[in-house]
């Protein structure tokens, strides 16, 4: 029993990571309806933005701290941001009156163009992403075994979920995209200013991939350019599980794909954890066809 | 293209398949497996095509039929070892066969779910699909795992990759003509008013995975003899992306372009690895500044990969003036 929730616990902590990466995904599939699928990349941006200013950082302030880790996070966060809203600006708004399929092809592009010139600018060979927090070691609860490190992506994942839950739901600009998700040209005839929307769903969205790409290193501390395809294609499962579009399903399909693929990797074998994700999304796809959360669309003739 | 004209190329090009093969040995091993792969390419494009394209289901797990193909052939061949060119080619043949309705199988297994699911959902699915046949072959030790399958004999020549082009693009085309395969393109432009009309739309939708599928195995064939090394890596979700390209930079249900497409794309990162390696030809030694393309090709592809989609959304051998908006996604 105690391993299960053991278990259960590394799955949780997992399943934040995608949860974050996950919510990108559906925030611009929510307006725009295109898969985003440069996304995993600025994921690994973001991991990388990290790596390259902790040592810098270092001089001004105290590195393994907490508020050391807290800047980092932040700088990378605003980094990814402004690399997606140029991604935003010169591959995606041209194309905005195309077919989606064109935006989709453009973002395999653009996810090609970041991992190879991320080979090339940045070296193939894996590197050590830098100690942040403080090592306060490990806990034991009643025979559990907890990192700090997992408690860190835990709490900044909840603290991240609410902030967006609040952008969306209290702000200007969040009710705006919600406007631009359920009718973009009525949203424009009302005086949305819709190129602002997209730009900043996609400088919000960035942002949350950094900070998963950031968190993932604290986590797993080795990162290479490659890094972002898998965690991005299981977030984008994860995404479509709890219903594109939806930001409570793509939270909510992160964390059942974490818990899945830790539970499959502890008890069945590790080799199979990367096909369960996906055999957990067509068991569910078929019996709920619009994804766990998302809502039926009826045909309209 | 009227019936008779269409038998025409296919003889056309398998005979002409086979005089090139003829002579094939004179050419240098390197640019002899590019041309295969210029094959290899055209028949999943155009298999690829069929699904995507004609039919209007995105699938982005056409590597995982071709890995099932290459798989099932290669395991085969490796069995049996027949010598003689008469009985190895029969031998050959019925190996892709065999690779081509396994693959055909797994083709109906990803056709079911087409029943409920569509657009994105869909092209998750089909990528999940692919994704799990490369886990699974991973975790095959009998055909090596993810230390990869030796494939024994390197049966694929220029005839086999220019007969069975030249097979794909006849039937794929073929079944689009006539008056049955009218029913794809019937599902693609409008699945309600289709079904209104009386055709089956899940019918049609199964139909044109299967038999993408098949051809996809077959392709998947040519490949391991080809190579002679199969890796579960080497069928991933990328490879899928490569064949998607194609289909969509051919501009979808565009056949001709698709080939066009397919052709262009595979010579592009060959040619741009020629061009960076030109250097090291004797008396060009001037042309050094090349050399930066050998660690930047693939920046270069992904870049213009870019730029085309920007430039040319419809696709690039789309000439149509008031191009057909596919109602994917």
């Amino acid at each position: 029993m105690i391993e299960f929730f053991q278990q259960l616990t590394n799955g949780l902590a997992l399943g934040s990571i995608l949860a974050l990466v996950a919510l990108g995904y559906t925030m611009v599939y929510g307006i725009l309806r295109f898969i985003n699928f440069a996304h995993g990349d600025l994921f690994m941006l973001g991991a990388f933005a990290g790596y390259y200013v902790a040592p810098w950082l270092a001089r001004a302030l105290p590195l393994p701290s907490v508020s050391g880790a807290l800047v980092v996070l932040a700088v990378s966060m605003l980094f990814c941001a402004i690399i997606g809203l140029l991604i935003e600006r010169f591959a995606y708004r041209p194309l905005r009156n195309q077919p989606r399929l064109t935006m989709l092809i453009t973002a395999i592009g653009v996810s090609l163009f970041l991992e190879n010139g991320g080979q090339w600018l940045l070296g193939a060979a894996p590197k050590r992403f830098p100690l942040l927090l403080p090592a306060w070691g490990q806990w034991k609860i009643a025979g559990l075994t907890m990192n700090s490190n997992q408690c860190v992506v835990i709490l900044v994942t909840t603290l991240m979920l609410l902030a967006l839950r609040f952008i969306v739901l209290n702000t200007r600009m969040g009710r705006a995209m919600r406007a631009v998700a359920c009718n973009p040209d009525a949203a424009a005839l009302m005086g949305v200013d819709t190129n602002r929307v997209i730009a900043f769903t996609f400088a919000l969205g960035s942002a949350l991939a950094a900070a998963a790409g950031v968190l993932f290193a604290i986590n797993y501390p080795s990162i290479d350019p490659l890094m972002g395809i898998l965690p991005g294609l299981k977030a984008f499962v994860a995404a479509v599980l709890g219903g594109i579009g939806n930001l409570p399903g793509a939270a909510l399909g992160g964390l059942i794909i974490g818990i899945t693929e830790t539970m499959v990797a502890g008890y069945i074998s590790s080799t199979y954890k990367d096909a369960i994700a996906f055999a957990v999304l067509i068991i569910i796809l078929l019996v709920r066809p619009s994804g766990l959360l998302g809502k039926r669309e009826n045909d309209k003739v | 293209m009227n019936i008779v004209h269409a038998k025409t190329w296919l003889v056309g090009t398998m005979f002409f398949g086979a005089l090139a093969c003829f002579w094939g040995g004179h050419l240098a091993p390197y640019p002899l497996f590019v041309v295969c792969n210029i094959g290899i390419s055209i028949v999943m494009a155009v298999s690829l095509n069929l699904i995507n394209g004609h039919t209007g289901q995105f699938s982005l797990g056409h590597a995982g039929f071709m890995a099932v193909g290459a798989y099932v052939s290669a395991v085969i061949t490796n069995h049996y070892n027949e010598s003689g060119p008469v009985l190895a080619g029969l031998e050959f043949a019925a190996a892709l066969l065999a690779g081509g309705f396994a693959a055909a199988v797994a083709g109906l297994l990803v056709g079911i779910p087409t029943l409920r699911l569509r657009g994105d959902y869909l092209a998750i699915v089909t990528l999940g699909f692919g994704e799990i046949i490369r886990v699974i072959l991973q975790n095959m030790d009998a055909v090596g795992g993810a230390r990869g399958l030796s494939v024994i004999h390197g049966y694929t020549n220029l005839f086999w990759c220019f007969a069975l082009a030249a097979i794909t693009v006849y039937v794929v085309a073929g079944l689009v003509q006539s008056t049955y395969g009218r029913g794809f393109i019937a599902v693609r432009d409008d699945e309600i008013a289709a079904s209104a009309m009386g055709i089956s739309p899940t019918r049609y939708k199964v139909t044109a995975f299967v038999v993408g599928a098949f051809f996809a195995g077959l392709a998947g064939g040519l490949y391991a003899h080809s190579t002679q090394f199969l890796t579960p890596n080497g069928f991933g979700f990328m490879t899928s992306i490569t064949y998607v390209v194609m289909v969509i930079l051919g501009g979808m249900g565009n056949t001709a372009g698709v080939i066009l497409a397919a052709i262009l794309l595979t010579l592009l990162p060959e040619g741009l690895r020629m061009a960076a390696d030109v250097e090291r030809l004797p008396g060009v030694a001037t042309l050094r500044p090349l050399a930066w393309l050998v660690n930047t090709r693939m920046i270069l592809y992904s870049l213009l990969l870019i730029i085309l989609m920007l430039t040319r959304p419809q696709g690039l051998f789309s000439f149509r003036r008031h191009p057909e908006k596919p109602s994917l996604l």
